[in-house]
């Protein structure tokens, strides 16, 4: 039987207007999409895959409009069609699962009321069939307690929740079609794992049709169907799911597939210098709950040691331990063989100097109000007492180190750099003290998969000249994967294990590990199905048993 | 700024003609007035004429020469009252977000007792004790003002503080005053403005309303305030000298609050 196409959009241009011109964002783009089928958009930020899902609903940001093409949704044109025509098809026939749940919700109403307000406003059904009709999806999208759990608040859900939530949300009108932007961005691996069960429950048992946009291709390699690849507004490739992933035509789909590739290994020699030294270090940001306990670890010159856990693991506080911001309630921290003070105001300008931090989010790191020569010229002027003719050639060596153009970088403010270079920015900003030792938190998770990639492969290489030590604070295991010496898994303050990156990463594994490794989704178009599973067949046998 | 300066509504440039004209006026009062401060050179409440433009008040002064001298007065005691109520607000203010703890305690709950006294009742008390000296009256209602300059500036700077790009300063071993001078203060600079020009409006109203009751400026000093009180007996006459001060005092506050408005428009981002 031939399915019915649903969405069909021919020759699109999207234009955005900056610079005080109308600009072409979105480039002759055509896609049809039909019953029960997932069509997977990648590509890196800025390749206009959001652009391009908001279009599907008729829908442009502010300061985008559509230019020309056409937009057929279930046999109605949507370009040029009226605000209330427009009002009519959104959620009822078309609907849309925002990046981050957290902030679209609104945290003053309780999730169910919000999951009521759309068919209640298309006068669909009453509030109360509504509820009734929520309780039912939220069962089905495997959310916890479906009875009650629509009656909290948004605070009251862990971030996978609430992006289940929000597809259920998207569920309430009964769409044919619905446009999943991002939906596992901001979660960590295992919780990642529950939403796309619930994606793949939708699309498949519910007979949907959906566009799924990610920058991640392991992702939507387990829920597309088919995939188009979109760079700068274009097209580049587009394919069969298996067949993109296992013969990929353009160069570019190579790179977006080949990025987590192993770096050479290095021996973690003991006859290296221990750089940090951590000895049963416990902490708490209140009296009674231990947020870290007995956490010892080293980090040795020119290696690099990778933190992996969850989020509420710990490791950030272990980073604000190390660097003084919160004093341990037990346990000492050894730097260069001296002990550090807990408390950062006692700590001396060279120790502080020697250690340097980059953060996971670059926007936040650095301060809007300052050009890249304070930003970097800071440090030398404070640790070394560079004035500011000798501090210029160190400013323009260091802007080359991190492969930017000194000339024409110098004098700009550090609002108008892209993410990935305001990151390079914050490395410029550690390495002008010359340190001993970097904590990097997160520092990669904010960005694309290319742009992370830079930051890595630039990373590695400064360490392979300057000999810094790292300590690695991630909770994705293909970054440590390709880059860390040495692993150290934590889950709930506690480390659960250590050691090099082969004992870690073989057989046999921790269990906990193990479930880590098993939640990166591979490039295996069954993995997700095996895996959900072989899960499932472990709950059933855990079942039987009681 | 000049470019946005030329995009700027028209009522952003009639509010930047009024407080440039009275900025001029103010500045260059002794040269722009026919006759002296508080000479007497007519007779009381003359109406206006080619000899006193604007008429002549309860003592036989010449009012335009008045009002000229007014502005300086007013609008020089205004501005200075506003930049000593925000050194000392945003100094305490941006202490108390970035030290925290028994620091911001201590600060938050003196400003608050201190808040808890109606402004007027507070400032009538201390100038009546003091006696009302320009110095007293400066700094009374700069303390007053402080409180609220405080407040703001404190909420403004704990969004900032909690910024990485201050702790990442912090981690550096900056100390207090350069993290508040360099990360803290550019960034709070928006509402700040802002609150400075409707700060300055408020000032200059409280000091009208002081004088108005007799413990603002002293006679024969002239202000906009006390002008209105000296001549208040006039207007059961039906003569309208003291409509033009209060005239003066409602035109600068509207020429105020519309470059206000402006800045926040453009410090919001908001485009249409």
């Amino acid at each position: 039987m031939k399915k019915e196409t649903l969405l069909e959009i021919r020759n699109l241009f999207i234009e955005g207007h900056y610079e005080n011109r109308w600009n072409t964002i979105v480039e002759n783009i055509s896609l049809s999409l039909k019953r029960g089928e997932v069509l997977g958009l990648i590509g890196e930020s800025g390749a206009g895959k959001s652009t391009l899902g908001l279009a599907a609903m008729g829908y442009t940001r502010q300061g985008c409009r559509l230019a020309s093409g056409s937009i057929k949704l279930e046999g109605m044109e949507l370009m040029g069609a009226s605000e209330n025509d427009l009002r009519d098809v959104r959620g009822k026939k078309i609907a849309y699962v925002a990046q981050s749940a957290a902030a679209s919700f609104n945290p003053f109403h309780r999730i169910i009321k919000q999951y009521a307000e759309g068919p209640v406003r298309h006068g669909l059904m009453s509030g109360r069939e509504a509820e009734k009709e929520a309780v039912e999806i939220y069962d089905r999208l495997f959310l916890p307690d479906p009875e009650s759990i629509g009656y909290r608040y948004p605070h009251e859900l862990s971030g996978g929740q609430l992006q289940r939530a929000m597809v259920a949300m998207a569920m309430s009108c009964k769409p044919d079609i619905i446009v999943f932007d991002e939906p596992t961005t901001a979660l960590d691996v295992t919780t990642q794992i529950e939403v796309l069960a619930a994606v793949k429950e939708i699309t498949q048992k519910m007979n949907k049709a959906a566009l799924y946009i990610t920058h991640d291709l392991a992702v939507v390699a387990q829920v597309a169907h088919r995939i188009m690849v979109l760079r700068n507004g274009k097209l580049v490739e587009e394919g069969e799911t298996r067949g993109l992933i296992d013969h990929p035509q353009e160069q570019y789909t190579r790179e977006l597939l080949n990025v987590r590739s192993l770096r050479e290994e290095k021996e973690d020699s003991d006859r290296l210098d221990i750089i940090l030294d951590i000895e049963d270090v416990d902490a708490s940001y209140t009296d009674n709950v231990n947020v870290l306990e007995d956490i010892s670890l080293t980090v040795r010159r020119g290696r690099t040691v990778a933190v992996v856990g969850e989020s509420g693991s710990g490791k950030s506080t272990l980073a604000r331990v190390i660097t003084g911001l919160l004093p341990p309630l037990r346990g000492r921290v050894t730097f260069l063989g001296e002990e550090l003070s807990p408390k950062l105001e006692n700590r001396d300008r060279e120790s502080l100097r020697r250690l340097q931090m980059i953060y996971q989010m670059p926007d936040t790191a650095l301060n809007p109000r300052q050009t890249v020569r304070t930003a970097i010229g800071r440090p030398l002027h404070f640790y070394f007492g560079l004035s500011k003719q000798e501090a210029e050639p160190r400013i323009k060596a260091l802007l080359e180190k991190i492969e930017l153009d000194p000339d024409s970088y110098i004098d700009r403010y550090t609002t108008e750099l892209s993410g990935g270079e305001k990151q390079r920015i914050c490395i410029a900003r550690a390495l002008a003290a010359e340190p001993d030792l970097i904590i990097c938190d997160e520092v990669t998770s904010a960005l694309d998969q290319l742009v992370a990639e830079g930051i890595l492969t630039l990373l590695q290489d400064l360490q392979n000249e300057m000999n810094i030590s790292y300590l690695f604070i991630t909770h994705d295991l293909a970054t440590v994967k390709a880059i860390s010496d040495k692993i150290v898994i934590m889950l709930e303050g506690r480390i659960v294990e250590q050691g090099t990156k082969k004992e870690i990463l073989a057989p046999p594994y921790h269990e906990y590990t193990d479930k880590l490794l098993a939640s990166v989704p591979e490039m295996d178009t069954d993995w997700l199905d095996t895996l959900l599973a072989e899960r499932a067949k472990i709950f059933l046998e855990e079942d039987t048993h009681i | 700024m000049f470019a946005s300066l030329k995009k700027a509504p028209l009522s952003a440039r009639i509010g930047l003609c009024i407080v440039l004209i009275n900025c001029f006026v103010a500045l260059f009062a002794p040269l722009i007035a026919p006759y002296g401060e508080t000479s007497v050179v007519g007779n009381v409440w003359e109406s206006f004429s080619k000899e006193f433009y604007l008429g002549t008040d309860h003592l036989g002064r010449d009012l335009f020469t008045r009002m000229v001298y007014g502005a300086r007065n007013t609008i020089a005691l205004a501005f200075m009252t506003t930049a000593i109520s925000f050194l000392l607000g945003t100094t305490l203010g941006f202490v108390a977000a970035t030290k925290g703890g028994w620091i911001d305690q201590i600060f938050s709950r003196g400003i608050d007792i201190i808040m808890a006294f109606p402004t007027l009742i507070f400032a009538l008390m201390v100038l009546s004790v003091m006696g009302s000296s320009t110095t007293v009256l400066i700094f009374t209602i700069a303390i007053l003002d402080s409180t609220r300059v405080y407040r703001l500036s404190r909420a403004v700077a704990m969004d900032i503080e909690v910024m990485e790009f201050v702790e990442a300063a912090r981690l550096r071993g900056e100390g207090l005053w350069w993290i508040m001078r360099h990360e803290i203060l550019p960034n709070a600079m928006p509402p700040l403005v802002a609150e400075f020009g409707l700060r300055f409006c408020f000032v200059f109203l409280f000091i009208a309303s002081l004088s108005f009751l007799g413990l603002g400026l002293q006679p024969p000093l002239a202000d906009w305030g006390g002008m209105v009180r000296e001549n208040a007996g006039a207007i059961t006459f039906g003569i309208y000298i003291p409509l033009l001060p209060a005239a003066a005092i409602a035109v600068l506050t509207v020429g105020v609050n519309l470059i206000v408005d402006w800045f926040l428009h453009l410090s919001s981002g908001l485009h249409e």
